[in-house]
């Protein structure tokens, strides 16, 4: 598979989502007006650091690192995928 | 590439530059937020297998007026390999390996970019990666998605080989999409694609094949590995806050690539703060299992047996369980002029390695291909102090 073909299959399958965001973060989906199930003055337990899905980015990144080296899959870590960068 | 072709990868560039300009006129006001202010100064360590990992790490951030957030990070990793892929063709190395990174995040309204670059030294290996990526909160906030890009460029050499100098290029597409489900529970689902080109094999490990010309039955050859591979990882994790202040976690990674590697881990944590000392525990298990790679062999038939040989553990099929215990000790820290808080923190995992067809070389006597299956343990740590202001 050449790389172009690699980037066009999976290029194609992020499509959709980034439409969306596109459209959602032009207000052309305004139309969708979606009531917030779970009011801000609820969302105490939410908001406390131990619902975090990664507290602290530099232990993270250094145990993605970890897995990364020692196993054949790679990719959809926890965290927001920014993190240090590291790969 | 055919520049004169539209290939998905031009139309996503466009669509993120698209995306970019229209957050940037929308007018949306609610502030989300950067991440906190911190500084970080972490001693990691792997010990397992024969391998020895540790080194330094320090991540320092910065905010200003809650719209830009600056990070710098200095990561260290020093090696001390005796691994058995190592003892059984070569004798126990030394390295050293750098990372610099630097990055800025921008906070408009409820759009959120970032941009980051890492440059990684070692003797024998030079990286350098671009990542950018964008999200938007939606839907009175309960809901966040997100796109990133990156993008890397390496440079392979070869110790004692002056004439070896080899290229590899990686692309990685990211999408993120957390929900609030309820006032008790997140959820957050991700896609991560990646595609590399190039030079991607270790250029000293070597694979193992049937010789009867040799007294131990068998002779070693350099591997050779395909020069493009394309992975697609999907995962979903929740966070639920239980009836008391405490939280349960939860991990499904699903993995498959083009060199026949299919993966998946489950991992399930619990985090319990006793707030009256200061303390957070956190506990977890994880399991890991893959299959191998198709052109992965423990002994090949013959020499130059196929176009593609591997014997790399790591493309091997094997499973792994780790536990993991940590503790944070969270302490007031505005005596010092500048800081608000600070912690300190010992997290440690012990991980169990077994291969299902990766066989143990360093027991001799025994017939090739008749050597015990191998297996390890290893130890991962990290210990390390935060400061927040």
């Amino acid at each position: 598979m050449t790389l172009f073909t690699s980037i066009n299959s999976v290029g194609k399958k992020l499509l959709p989502a980034i439409g969306l965001l596109a459209c959602l973060a032009s207000g052309g989906c305004s139309s969708m007006e979606i009531k917030p199930w779970v009011s801000p003055f609820e969302r105490n337990n939410l908001a406390d650091p131990i619902m975090s899905f990664s507290r602290d980015p530099v232990a993270a990144a250094y145990l993605h690192h970890v897995y990364q080296a020692r196993e054949g899959a790679r990719g959809a870590e926890g965290g927001s995928g920014g993190g240090c960068g590291c790969n | 590439m055919n520049i004169s072709q539209p290939s998905a990868f031009r139309l996503l560039l466009q669509t993120l530059f698209g995306v970019i300009l229209l957050t940037a006129f929308s007018g949306v006001s609610v502030a989300a937020v950067l991440p906190e202010d911190r500084s970080d100064i972490m001693y990691h360590g792997y010990e397992g297998g024969g391998l020895q990992v540790d080194g330094p790490s320090v991540l320092v951030r910065k905010g200003y007026k809650d719209k830009v957030s600056v990070w710098a990070n200095y990561y260290v990793d020093m090696i001390t390999s005796a691994s058995i892929d190592v003892v059984s063709t070569a004798s126990e190395y030394t390295e050293e390996r750098k990372e610099k990174s630097l990055g800025l995040d921008y906070l408009h309204g409820k759009t959120f970019m970032g941009l980051s670059y890492t440059n990684s030294e070692e003797s024998d290996y030079s990286a350098h990666s671009w990542r950018f990526g964008i999200s938007q909160d939606f839907f009175g906030d309960l809901t966040t998605l997100g796109v990133s890009y990156a993008r890397g460029a390496d440079t392979v050499r070869r110790n004692g080989d002056l004439n070896f100098e080899e290229e590899t290029d990686r692309q990685t597409y990211r999408v993120d999409l957390t929900q609030v489900i309820t006032k008790n529970m997140l959820v957050s689902m991700n896609y991560e694609g990646v595609t590399d080109e190039g030079f991607l094999n270790n250029p000293y490990r070597q694979v193992r094949y049937l010789d009867p010309n040799e007294a131990r039955g068998y002779g070693y050859e350099l591997e050779v590995y395909p020069r493009t591979r394309t992975s697609s990882a999907q995962a979903i994790r929740a966070m639920y806050f239980l009836p008391y202040r405490a939280a349960l976690k939860f991990e499904f990674r699903n993995y498959s690539d083009t060199w026949g590697i299919d993966a998946y881990n489950v991992e399930l944590g619990y985090v319990h703060p006793i707030e009256r000392y200061g303390l957070t525990l956190e506990l977890k298990y994880r399991h890991y299992e893959q299959t191998a790679a198709d052109f992965y062999s423990d002994l090949f038939p013959r020499s130059n047996a196929q176009n593609f040989m591997a014997r790399d553990k790591e493309l091997a099929a094997f499973q792994t369980q780790t536990i993991g215990g940590g503790i944070t000790y969270e302490f007031n820290a505005d005596w010092l002029p500048g800081f608000k808080r600070g912690s300190v923190n010992l997290f440690m995992d012990y991980i169990d390695f077994q291969y299902d067809d990766f066989r143990d070389v360093t027991r001799t006597g025994l017939a090739p291909g008749a050597e015990p299956l191998y297996g390890f343990d290893s130890v991962v740590t990290r210990f390390f102090v935060s400061f927040y202001y």
